[in-house]
């Protein structure tokens, strides 16, 4: 797509210090109490070095040197969730980092009134406040986001879209918008800034990666309750545990009462502090990947929601098809010889600048072989297309030819006194139903015959519709064409369904009943006339060269304009809350093997027929409990990269993934341990450390 | 195991299979307020009933007014059945002259009657009169089990509706349930059992003069005749049954021959303790007009019970390790039934033993034919764990299912995730809100089992009532606040909890484990209510398929099994692993 959508290597050096310098730096009590999961560790490895201590003058349940060990493999459990969100945090910043690079030292000329020629004062562009109107002439930066209130430009966006060919920017109209940090190449523009420093959607976005202000969206707060839950049940198991264990000592009159230690080691191994250190690496994650694709959200909510996104509204022209219709037939009528019309169109179009216009007089070309001509030479002028009669054409000498919509044509032929032959009437409405946009050709009061204009179907939507389709997404295309137009493009398209003749209002109006219905709906706009459909969507992209209004009211800008780039952030969305899915069921699924691990080595010594569930022969009680504990840890690390990347999306029923996610992460998760902590084990004996 | 007993496993299988849908669709029409053939006999009484209530009685209620109606309803059920207990030494229909049961004593059974726990720490023929058995026990029978039915329709409900805040009117479900549904049925059956021998009497205690004389071993006195307890039994013991309450009418309940004189009524009273949690899956397919989302919960219930039964049924039949090492002919044969026969009765064998100790517990009834105390420690651990599973096999009428939903939203949620969609259930968002209610009813089990078990093994109050040392002691006291904490009301024998501190903690453990479950669901039923449902699609997790009954067994097998394994392990577990291990 372009430079910055590639992924950046994962364990980037520079990173990694500083995610190592910011996992110290995170262990603070305040920070921990975000997390409950982790806060119960942090709890629990204070509880035991307070054990070590006591150990070290002599007073300790069991042998220093294990406490030790424990009170080590419990640090680093919340130094190794610390690095991973850091790590995460750290990936965001420098993506976004280099998207603003370079705008803070940007000198702006601040006009006192505005008009071009007021006078200015040179301020920083971080000076600047909503409000003010700055000049930017050719050369300069432009100093932060606005609009264009006066002056047309060409501006070299690259620096935050990659896209090197300039862009026209202008007052009015959709194409008002600029971003801070893109450069004018030519010409001037008077611009109202629209975002105060450190408020423009760059800096929301980085925001949003930042954990100290990220706010947690709705699913992630109720997998926090669940995890929460969770880690309570199983404190409540290992407090539990004291009294009866008191009691089986007592009963039998043999072993040894577990100690603190041994229930702490066993409550940090049970709670689910796999998912629970990686929760706030995902969400960073997620929106990581977003500013990759060039997508900056302004609200982690709508990252979450464009995964349970089940409409999508698109445009047919720009996204389904190409912006251009093209001249691809030219069928006269019975008694005129197909040169002929051919020749006319030609005439009718050479003034034409409009991509349809030169379509027709390159048809022409390749069809009859009829060259472009000098409308000087043939003392031609040109009729430009009028709103009221809806016609262009040429005037020469001793000729008038005109090309336009049928009902325009046949109103001006029968003012000619000419006729409107029904055989034209027919190839018209045969051009309409196959999707094709009829324009009727004449000349001085008598119809030479009809082009076929025709919508080009972008390559590969097809595709992706039918992708979208499979992951139960539905696709509706909106335009203003008729519905015998819009029925053939979309059935060309393979859209699910279409909204005809369509007003910006219809657009609302079809959002709304779609919402009431129970549809999480997502579109894409530009135009200041979108914006009151956007801020109705669930998930609104606003095209970065769209206007303000429509940027300000949907809830993602795309900075490459790409309206197919919805389709990413619904996979992105999708991505996000499956990698939560998926670790949660991998850590609980866990939970079994330490089980197997822990509860032979604390009890064996009670009843020492419990040996027996000892079923990784684990070398002895204090391997087996130190071999859980540092599993515990290091799975948080080996999962920082899938945390990072996400679970691979695949574009399969929803009842497939299922089935996918739970062998992997479900009975993955359940033998994995069984392997590691064995594997541990033998690597702890084999050193001699126990 | 014999081809006999498997055949009489099977044959209860077919037969509550056969009746799911029949009776779960005659409910849903009752809980959809459409004729149920039962009109023209009840009709009157339930508009005579509704007049007496005045007009507001009718009125459709939002989930916090619904919850008031419940607690309110319950606790006044706790007053009476308490005060009954206090003052029936002074009331009618009493032959036996009992008095006033001691406070401790009738609190803690006034909840566990009200709560549909029925633990029993009286002996009914030596503590209650006739009219605290009548008024009170078979009362609150009909009224705890039809309480739990009218919270399940309650989420049913919510779940069904779209964008309501009404759940309907409790007295209606009460009113419904109790006339249309427990009555009849409970006739039916009380009928049977009578023709099969089963006492319904208001005649005072029968002398029989004994044929050969025994001497007490105690007082070493000759004795030359015996007392044999009467009453008003099959009417009980059918509700008792079919409400899944167990509360005995005699102490030894179901193992006695007046509840329960043959293999005809054992058959009959496991199929009535589980028939109505079975189809009540149904009715909920029904209601949310979708009848394979029940066959789906119907399945992974019965997938689990019949594990156990089978499990249960082998363990007993294998018998004790110990007594094969020491060269005793255990094994079946046409002589002997084989297996572990130790607290079982003879007309019931090891095969009915089996199913009615796992149906038992299974569903909330904890009626019992056998001594759970003398199964093998395996045998006697899956009772343990079916009752921590917080009775969702089936479970109690109403509340197996509440609290089964309950799993079923949190399988939903992390499978929702896993698809990569705000998890879903018949079109209903689970959101925060259902999560946190679904995190209480996680959170309290292990709060009050393994709270109250831990508290009792940590004082003297609580140990010195152990009958067995070592881990058979853990398993008592554990079994008992498991029994107490789910509202199922078996008791493991051998623990002597009719002490004050038994009481009052047991008290507290029903009721919490009651209402701690009711509430929640409630606000999930008024949240679940108020969103829009959303209509399937392609992107939508499935949640009728193989693999999602799969997912929900996994779910609930896991959390009961990381909740309560270390416990086990040091109860049961090492019991077993000691056993066979020679020790």
């Amino acid at each position: 797509m372009n430079s910055k959508s590639q992924t950046r290597p994962l364990w980037e050096s520079r990173l990694v210090r500083q995610a190592l310098a910011d996992s110290l730096r995170k262990l603070t009590p305040r920070h921990q109490a975000r997390n409950p999961v982790m806060f119960a560790v942090y709890v629990g490895s204070l509880l035991t070095t307070g054990l070590f201590f006591q150990a070290l003058m002599g007073a300790g349940e069991t042998p220093t040197g294990f406490v030790l060990a424990i009170t080590l493999g419990l640090w680093f459990t919340v130094l190794f969730a610390n690095f991973a969100e850091a790590m995460a945090e750290g990936r965001g910043k420098a993506q976004a980092a280099s998207l603003r690079r370079g705008r803070e030292t940007v000198q702006a000329k601040r006009l006192s009134e505005p008009r071009r020629d007021a006078p200015f004062a040179k301020i920083p562009g971080a000076d600047l406040r909503i409000g003010d109107v700055v000049l930017v002439e050719a050369g300069a930066t432009i100093p932060g986001d606005g609009e264009v209130i006066d002056g047309i430009a060409s501006v070299n966006e690259s620096a935050i879209t990659g896209e090197s060919a300039p862009v026209i920017r202008e007052s009015g109209g959709d194409r008002s918008s600029v971003t801070g940090g893109t450069v004018v190449l030519s010409d001037w523009l008077v611009i109202r800034i629209t975002a105060n420093p450190g408020e423009s959607f760059l800096d929301r976005m980085i925001h949003l990666v930042e954990g100290a202000t990220r706010q947690k969206t709705p699913n992630e707060i109720a997998l926090a309750i669940l995890l929460a839950t969770l880690t309570l049940v199983f404190l409540l198991v290992c407090v539990t545990l004291l009294p009866f264990s008191i009691y089986s000592v007592t009963a039998s009159g043999a072993g040894r009462v577990a100690s603190i230690t041994v229930l702490v080691a066993l409550f940090v191994c049970l709670a689910p502090t796999t998912i629970g250190g990686l929760l706030s690496a995902i969400g960073i994650a997620g929106m990581n990947r977003l500013i990759q694709a060039n997508i900056i959200a302004l609200s982690g909510r709508a990252v979450e929601a464009a995964g349970d996104v089940d409409v999508l509204l698109l445009d047919k022209t720009g996204t389904i098809t190409l912006g251009n219709r093209q001249a691809t037939e030219f069928i006269p009528v019975s008694d005129v010889q197909p040169v002929k019309l051919a020749d006319a169109a030609q005439l009718a179009s050479l003034a034409d600048e409009t991509p349809e216009g030169r379509s027709i007089v390159i048809l022409a070309k390749e069809q009859f072989g009829l060259r472009g001509r000098n409308l000087h030479e043939l003392g031609a002028t040109f009729v430009p297309f009028a709103a009221q009669t809806r016609m262009s054409g040429v005037n020469l000498p001793n000729r008038q030819i005109r090309k336009g919509a049928a009902d325009a044509i046949a109103a001006w032929v029968r003012e000619m006194g000419g006729l409107f032959p029904d055989a034209v009437r027919e190839a018209v409405d045969g051009i309409s139903r196959q999707g094709g946009t009829p324009l009727v050709v004449a000349e001085l009061g008598k119809v030479l015959g009809v082009i076929r204009l025709k919508d080009i179907v972008k390559g590969g939507i097809r595709e992706r519709f039918a992708e979208l389709r499979q992951m139960g997404i539905k696709t509706i295309m909106v335009t203003g064409d008729n519905p015998l137009t819009a029925a053939s493009i979309a059935a060309e398209a393979g859209v699910d369904d279409f909204l005809a003749e369509a007003k910006p209002e219809d657009k609302l109006r079809l959002i709304r009943e779609l919402q009431a219905g129970g549809r999480l709906v997502a579109m894409t706009g530009d135009g200041a006339n979108d914006a009151p459909a956007l801020a109705q969507a669930d998930v609104a992209v606003a095209m970065n060269s769209g206007t303000q209004a429509a940027k300000e009211a949907g809830n993602m800008v795309d900075l490459d304009s790409n309206p197919t780039k919805l389709i990413e952030i619904v996979e992105i969305g999708k991505q996000l809350l499956m990698t939560r899915g998926a670790l949660t069921t991998f850590s609980l699924a866990n939970d079994m093997a330490k089980y197997f691990a822990i509860i032979p080595a604390a009890f064996a010594g009670t009843y020492p027929a419990l040996q027996a569930l000892n079923v990784m022969a684990l070398t002895s009680p204090r391997s087996a409990i130190l071999s859980a504990v540092i599993f515990n840890a290091l799975i948080i690390v080996a999962l920082i990269p899938l945390a990072l990347r996400g679970v691979p999306y695949l574009k399969v029923s929803a009842a497939q993934l299922l089935r996918r996610n739970v062998l992997i992460y479900g009975l993955g998760g359940l033998v994995a341990p069984f392997v590691g902590i064995k594997a541990i084990d033998l690597l702890l004996t084999v050193l001699g450390w126990v | 195991m014999t081809q006999n007993g498997v055949l009489q496993i099977v044959l209860y299988g077919v037969a509550l299979l056969a009746l799911v849908k029949p009776l779960g669709a005659y409910m849903a029409r009752v809980y959809l307020g459409q004729a149920c053939g039962l009109d023209r006999v009840f009709g009157p009484l339930e508009r005579q009933f509704y007049r007496l209530l005045g007009a507001q009685s009718q009125r459709e209620m939002d989930w916090k007014t619904y919850a008031v109606a419940v607690m309110a309803f319950n606790i006044l059920g706790i007053v009476a059945l308490f005060l009954l207990q206090c003052a029936q030494g002074h009331l009618p229909f009493n032959p036996q002259q009992v008095g006033a049961v001691r406070a401790d004593s009738a609190l803690n059974t006034a909840i566990s009657f009200v709560t549909n726990t029925n633990w029993q720490n009286y002996s009914g023929e030596t503590t209650m009169s006739y009219l605290t058995q009548m008024l009170g026990m078979t009362v609150q029978n009909f009224l705890s089990a039809a309480t739990g039915m009218a919270v399940l329709v309650a989420l049913i409900r919510g779940i069904a509706g779209n964008r309501v805040t009404d759940l309907g009117n409790f007295w209606v479900d009460l009113t419904r349930t109790t006339l249309y549904i427990l009555l009849p049925l409970s006739l039916i059956l009380a009928l049977v059992l009578v023709s099969q021998g089963v006492v319904q009497t208001f005649s005072p205690y029968a002398d029989a003069h004994l044929i050969s004389p025994v001497t007490d071993p105690s007082t070493g006195r000759v004795l030359h005749d015996q007392t044999l307890a009467l009453g008003p039994a099959a009417s009980q013991v059918a509700i008792k049954h079919l409400g899944a309450n167990g509360g005995g009418f005699f102490n030894a309940n179901a193992s006695h021959p007046f509840e329960n004189p043959n293999p005809i009524t054992d058959f009959l009273l496991v199929l009535a303790q589980t028939v109505i949690a079975a189809a009540l899956t149904y009715t909920f397919g029904r209601m949310v007009g979708d009848t394979r989302q029940g066959w789906t919960i119907l399945a992974a219930m019965l997938i689990v019970l019949s594990t156990a039964i089978f499990a249960s049924y082998a363990f007993e039949s294998a018998g004790n390790s110990s007594l094969q090492a020491a060269g005793v002919d255990i094994a079946a044969s046409n002589q002997q039934a084989g297996g572990n026969l130790e607290g079982k009765e003879q007309r019931f064998g090891i095969a009915r033993s089996a199913l009615f100790a796992t149906t038992t517990t299974a569903t909330s009834c904890g009626a019992v034919d056998s001594l759970h105390d003398s199964f093998t420690p395996l045998g006697g651990l899956i009772p343990t764990l079916l009752m921590q599973l917080s009775e969702t096999i089936l479970g109690g009428v109403g509340s197996g299912l509440y609290g089964m939903l309950a799993f079923v939203l949190l399988a939903v949620f992390i499978a929702g995730l896993m698809v990569g969609r705000t998890p879903e259930y018949l079109g209903k968002k689970i959101e925060s809100f259902e999560m946190k209610m679904v995190a209480l009813i996680v959170l309290l089990m292990p709060f009050i089992v393994l709270g109250a078990t831990a508290l009792a093994l940590a004082i003297p109050a609580g140990t010195d009532s152990i009958s067995n040392p070592g881990p058979h002691g853990l398993s008592q006291v554990l079994y008992a606040f498991s029994s107490m904490g789910n509202n199922n009301g078996s008791a493991f024998a051998g623990l002597n909890a009719n002490t004050p501190f038994y009481n009052l903690l047991g008290a507290a453990t029903m009721f919490v484990g009651r209402f701690g479950v009711i509430l929640p669901v409630l606000a999930i039923a008024g949240s679940l209510a108020g969103k829009h449902r959303v209509p399937p699609g392609p992107g939508t997790l499935p949640t009728h398929t193989p693999l999602f009954v799969g997912l929900l067994i996994g779910t609930l097998l896991g959390i009961g099994a990381l909740t309560f394994f270390p416990a086990l392990a040091l109860g049961p577990i090492a019991e077993f692993l000691q056993v066979s291990a020679g020790g």
